[in-house]
């Protein structure tokens, strides 16, 4: 490859650099992108997967029927349920367990579920201390679902026109 | 007896006093040289940089400092145990030495040595011993090619360097700073920036390759030879070498500021109004605001440019960068015995 004249002369002044030192000197001055993380957060879509939660009824019943469809379609296999009649004859949950380590929350049983019990909520930020922490038993899940039907409520809103 | 003790002690405690008022700051502009170049790092990649610990991040570097100090020291059993710890220190202290003969102000100078150009030379070459030795002692592969490749680009480029300082000595007539500095007198266009400018540009280009820093740091090199060098130091060993790049990059701008910039000398020198208005401006905050720009550029240039390629290196020193400053130096001389105003009448 012959280089022409020009192109010698341009390198040897150096020109390229100087266009590129130009280009990250306007950069310096610019605006910043970062998100100075607990002070600020980044936005969130109303469908945004995380913790998971059973929600109930505004009368106080819980929501689940038992029907075992979320634990069907959990392709992690992260979901077991045990259920067997109440008192009053409805058939209700005795077990509800959510492996959080399988889980891949992927929202197949949020989108499965008949009753709209079984929700993942936008709660991102959780963690682990123990061994066996990781399994949400089904009084955790309506503990969830009980202190965040609010937020859970307004994102399904949100979302409820698109669906 | 005794008093004739301490008649022998005074001079050597005023020197090592002296030393003190010299290193402590430096050191303190090291530190705060890390966190200026991550800051501005960071704001040219449109982040923020380290802005958690203390006001505006100026936590940052203690903290880091103080990680370092309690990191375990390792050496790895194939290591030449006695040259892995001394290597350090070899390129730390002849980072600092060379800080003898910088002229801060006026007088302000540890040691006004004639030949201060010369010392300086051969104290920034010294530093490649300590890469040297750290990639032989080692005992690592990656280590060594960073060894190797930071000594025949520190020769290369130190040629072209030399002729490059040797185009100022010519200029001045003087290897002492402080008369190199006094012969820019007059303001902005008398310094020696103008007539010398392609050596200017060549010094600031083999500085950089001196310094190992991008886009010249084949000593590092992390996406070729993990961190060349000093892939196998922990702790205090790491934190001496980056506290030996941090001088010598702060070294380099002082050079580049006494050497071409007027060092102390004001930019409004012979500009009847501001002349006045900034004469009560001590020498030391214009050095310093010097030293300053160059370092900012230094980081600037670190931000912009991607790491050359080992024979394109080779060939900008050897094929570019020696040719330019021979052809100016013979130009220089021309201009010199002609006594060509407004520099060399």
């Amino acid at each position: 490859m012959k280089k022409s004249a020009k192109s010698y002369t341009r390198s040897f002044l150096l020109w390229e650099i100087f266009v590129g030192l130009k280009l990250t000197l306007r950069y310096f001055f610019g605006e910043k992108i970062t998100i100075q993380f607990p002070e600020e957060k980044t936005p969130l879509s109303p469908r945004f997967r995380g913790l998971h939660a059973l929600r109930r009824y505004p009368n106080g019943e819980e929501r689940c029927i038992a029907c075992k469809l979320c634990e069907a379609v959990c392709p992690a296999l992260a979901i077991t349920i045990e259920s067997e009649p109440r008192e009053d004859g409805s058939r209700r949950t005795t077990r509800y367990d959510i492996d959080l380590f399988k889980c891949i929350y992927c929202g197949f049983c949020e989108e499965s579920c008949p009753v709209d019990s079984i929700v993942e909520t936008s709660l991102s930020h959780y963690h682990f201390e123990a061994r066996g922490e990781n399994i949400m038993t089904k009084p955790m899940l309506l503990a969830i679902g009980d202190r965040y039907e609010n937020n859970i409520a307004k994102e399904k809103l949100a979302d409820a026109p698109y669906r | 007896m005794i008093k004739q003790g301490i008649l022998f002690l005074l001079p050597l405690i005023w020197i090592v006093i002296k030393i003190v008022i010299v290193l402590v700051p430096l050191l303190v502009a090291v530190a705060y040289l890390t966190l200026a170049e991550r800051r501005v790092i960071g704001a040219i990649q449109v982040r923020i940089g380290p802005n958690r610990v203390g006001l505006w991040g100026f936590g940052q570097p203690i903290a880091d400092a103080v990680k370092l100090f309690f990191k375990e020291s390792i050496s790895p059993t194939a290591a030449s145990r006695k040259l892995f710890i001394f290597a350090p220190v070899i390129s730390l202290a002849p980072a600092l030495a060379a800080w003898a003969a910088i002229p801060f102000q006026s007088g302000w100078v540890l040691a006004n040595i004639n030949a201060g150009v010369l010392y300086i030379l051969a104290m920034t070459s010294l530093g490649v011993y300590g890469i040297l030795i750290s990639g032989w002692a080692s005992n690592s592969k990656y280590a060594f090619f960073g060894a190797m490749r930071s000594a025949a680009q520190v020769i290369s480029y130190e040629i072209a360097m030399g002729f490059a300082l040797v185009g100022v000595l010519m200029a001045a007539g003087s290897a002492n700073f402080t008369q190199i500095v006094l012969h820019q007198h007059g303001g902005f266009w008398h310094w020696y920036w103008l007539p010398l400018l392609p050596l200017f540009v060549v010094y600031w280009i083999s500085g950089i390759a001196e310094t190992n820093r991008l886009p010249f740091d084949m000593a590092e090199g992390e996406s070729e030879i993990v961190a060349g060098f000093h892939v196998e130091y922990s702790g205090m060993g790491f934190a001496l070498f980056f506290l030996a790049e941090y001088a010598n990059m702060i070294l380099i701008s002082a050079l580049a500021a006494l050497l071409f910039l007027g060092g102390w000398l004001s930019p409004f020198e012979g500009i009847p109004g501001l002349a006045f208005l900034f004469a009560w401006v001590p020498g030391i905050i214009w050095f310093v605001i010097k030293i300053s720009m160059f370092l900012f550029l230094l980081i600037w240039i670190r931000a912009t440019l991607p790491r050359y390629r080992y024979d394109q290196i080779m060939r900008l020193g050897w094929k570019v960068l020696i040719p330019v400053t021979l052809v100016w130096i013979v130009l220089l001389s021309i201009a010199i015995l002609t006594h060509l105003p407004p520099w060399f009448n």
